[in-house]
């Protein structure tokens, strides 16, 4: 080991070194993620096919109820079952790894009271199972594309962005809980009401169309997952899909500010993880 | 020059003991809030329940290159905290600590394992976690599984593994480490013989290639054969340090006459169950001198009260006698008999001149029809034992765990006539 290693531990003495740290370590984040995977798909047989079976049935029961029941209207031009799909695909997305980075301290609890690296690391290893997931009804939409004979838009250039967006908005949240479900454990029975209701607030069965030119237009907006699955229907649908770029402004920003300031919250609260554990 | 130096280190815990132990709610946390909101002028009981406690306080030390060192002190002394505190996981409240060079702390045998993966992916998974790269687990992969026998069970999940198979494959991971600093924490309590002489095996190793060894155990043995250095640990200090076998005399003798009664007024406090719960334990020595200690020549006599709360219970006791280092020396038990409600009493009687010198430690079991441990007493009682001799001229440690007088004798049996 030709590497001289110095450490200084003192009280909050890790921050210097955090984000080295954080690089340092950055095959434990490869291999946590491949752990999250491949248990997933061994536990269960059938795996792949919930995967599947998940927002297909999700997708048959919200065209139901929502477009024959509540007879919402579809954005024109676009068959209601691929708008529903769409937006299931994302908000899945969203929620699955939300949920699973809300709770990625308290599953990891065993490596929290044994070994130190940087704690950011569970949250950020947490996010792949869901992204495999989202992969899967990715695949789903565009095989029903085909079956609605529903040209993909050029527009999909633009997908890995709102990806992106997505996995950064669903950090910003999880952090904050994440943290929070540490020192707090009924945390844990408000998350899935959290996402149950959110689903709702977000245009995942219905367009943003019915919301325009509301009064409550601008407050809807603040919502960033509006942007989000709006901007991400845009993309593989088309213009035709409705996308006010307006909601993508407060989005971003809406985020990028969740983001820092439940990285703030959880680096304040790292250090103490174990002692409430 | 040192590689861990460490000034004024201390750790504080709140330990709040209206929740023992569980994390609180957050509808505590709100409700306590509003109480304080709204009833400012008397403070909330809440308030006296919590309390500062130091697991650690001031310590200071620095340890060389090429050290050894055991850390000994009973449950609670500190030890734990302070290998937390060196291994990150947990960080002081005050103080500093200084480490030079790679350190890698094996707190646990076979951290983060998942029992759905197979042994090979939790080599993978597990070196990670304790800060191996995929090329050094790569390259010390064939030793690991060599060392922990496994080689046919690679691709089988770990939860199928026995128990005795997790642990050495736990143990082979971390052994390969290779860090400069290696801290260890009881590991030595799990698996068998054989595998436990392969571990110290290659922890000296660790130590004889010029690496630094932090070690905690209660086996003070495996201390003594292991470590050049020691530090005793009491209530959170660090008070004693230096060459092992000195430390490891001064602990042993702190904790003699420690307790030679421990009794329980009421029923309520009393440890037990809703079936026994007991009242007393003590031992009467017969002082052979008016020194009043307890030597070799001293007959020992053993009472234990308990209350048995079940009437026509059938009970007996069952009396175990270790060594300080956890040595079993043997085990009685009286004959069963059944009990009404009320104190049942059972006294037993060590004679004199049949324990060797050293420290003892006694564990009561009371047990129901013959076969259902009720209650298990351990580390009930402590007691040393002094060494005594008469018309010897030799003053070397006398060998053994007891030390009976047996009819041994010797005497002429022929002359050899010189002419």
């Amino acid at each position: 080991m030709a590497i001289q290693h110095t450490i200084t531990i003192k009280a909050g003495g890790s921050e210097k070194d955090y984000w080295k740290d954080l690089w340092l370590n950055r095959q434990l984040l490869w291999i946590l993620s491949k752990r999250d995977i491949s248990v997933r798909y061994k536990q269960t047989l059938l795996g792949v096919a919930w995967s599947v079976l998940r927002p297909l049935a999700t997708m048959i029961v919200m065209v139901f109820v929502f477009s024959y029941v509540a007879k919402l209207k579809s954005d024109p031009g676009v068959p209601y079952p691929l708008m529903v799909l769409c937006g299931i695909t994302i908000w899945t997305f969203f929620s699955n790894t939300f949920q699973q980075i809300s709770n990625s301290i308290l599953l990891n609890s065993n490596l929290v009271s044994k070994v130190y690296f940087p704690r950011l690391l569970m949250p950020l290893s947490s996010v792949a199972v869901g992204f495999v997931d989202f992969l899967v009804t990715f695949g789903i939409f565009l095989v029903m594309t085909i079956f609605f004979k529903h040209p993909i838009s050029w527009t999909i250039v633009f997908l890995p962005c709102f990806i992106l967006l997505t996995f950064i908005t669903s950090l910003g949240f999880g952090l904050f809980f994440a943290a929070l479900n540490v020192r707090f454990r009924d945390i844990g029975q408000l998350i899935p009401f959290l996402v149950q209701v959110g689903m709702y607030l977000c245009p995942v069965a219905y367009s943003s169309r019915e919301v325009n030119n509301t009064w409550y237009e601008k407050y809807y907006n603040l919502n960033p997952l509006v942007g989000i699955i709006d901007g991400f229907r845009w993309c593989l649908l088309g213009d035709k899909a409705y996308f006010n770029p307006q909601s993508l402004y407060s989005t971003a920003i809406i985020s990028f500010v969740i983001l820092i300031l439940s990285l703030i919250y959880f680096r304040k609260k790292e250090n103490t993880f174990v002692d409430h554990i | 020059m040192p590689v861990i130096t460490a000034e004024n280190i201390s750790k504080k815990y709140i330990i709040d003991h209206q929740r023992k132990g569980g994390s609180p709610s957050l509808r505590d946390v709100v409700s306590e809030s509003m109480n304080k909101l709204f009833s400012r002028k008397q403070e909330s009981p809440d308030f006296a329940e919590k309390e500062e406690f130091w697991a650690l306080r001031d310590v200071n030390f620095s340890i060389e290159q090429g050290d050894r060192i055991g850390i000994v002190g009973h449950n609670g002394a500190g030890k734990s905290t302070l290998l937390k505190i060196l291994s990150r996981i947990t960080e002081p409240t005050t103080g500093e600590i200084r480490i030079e060079g790679r350190i890698a702390s094996l707190l646990e045998v076979g951290t983060g394992f998942h029992p759905e993966l197979t042994g090979r992916e939790n080599i993978f998974l597990n070196g990670a976690i304790l800060g191996m790269s995929k090329s050094e687990i790569k390259q010390s992969f064939d030793a690991i599984v060599d060392f922990a026998g496994v080689e046919k069970f690679l691709d089988t999940p770990v939860k199928r593994y026995s128990s005795g198979m997790y642990v050495r494959l736990g143990f082979a991971i971390a052994a390969h480490l290779n860090p400069e600093i290696l801290i260890v924490d009881e590991v030595l309590a799990v698996g068998d013989t054989e595998f436990q002489k392969k571990c110290l095996g290659k922890m000296r190793d660790v130590s004889e290639s010029g690496r630094t060894l932090l070690f905690v155990s209660h086996n003070l043995t495996a201390i003594q054969a292991l470590c050049n250095k020691s530090f005793y640990f009491e209530k959170g200090r660090l008070i004693d340090q230096g060459d092992t076998t000195h430390i490891v005399t001064n602990y042993l003798s702190k904790v003699s006459h420690k307790s030679l009664e421990k009794h329980w007024d009421s029923i309520e406090s009393a440890p037990g169950n809703d079936q026994v719960r007991v009242k007393r334990f003590k031992l009467f020595p017969e002082y052979q001198d008016e020194l009043n200690h307890i030597d070799v020549r001293t007959p020992i006599n053993f009472q234990f009260e308990f209350w048995n709360l079940v009437e026509g219970a059938n009970l007996n006791l069952s009396m175990h006698l270790y060594t300080f280092t956890g040595e079993c020396i043997f085990n009685v038990g009286t004959q069963s008999e059944t009990f009404a409600k009320g104190l049942v009493r059972g006294v037993c009687e060590i004679p004199g001149h049949f324990l060797n010198d050293g420290s003892y430690v006694v564990s009561m079991m009371i047990v129901k029809d013959t076969s259902t441990v009720l209650y298990n007493m351990e580390e009930a009682l402590v007691f040393d034992i002094e060494d005594y001799r008469e018309n010897v001229t030799w003053y070397g440690k006398w060998p053994g765990y007891i030390r009976p007088q047996l009819n041994f004798s010797i005497r002429q049996t022929e002359h050899v006539v010189n002419d």
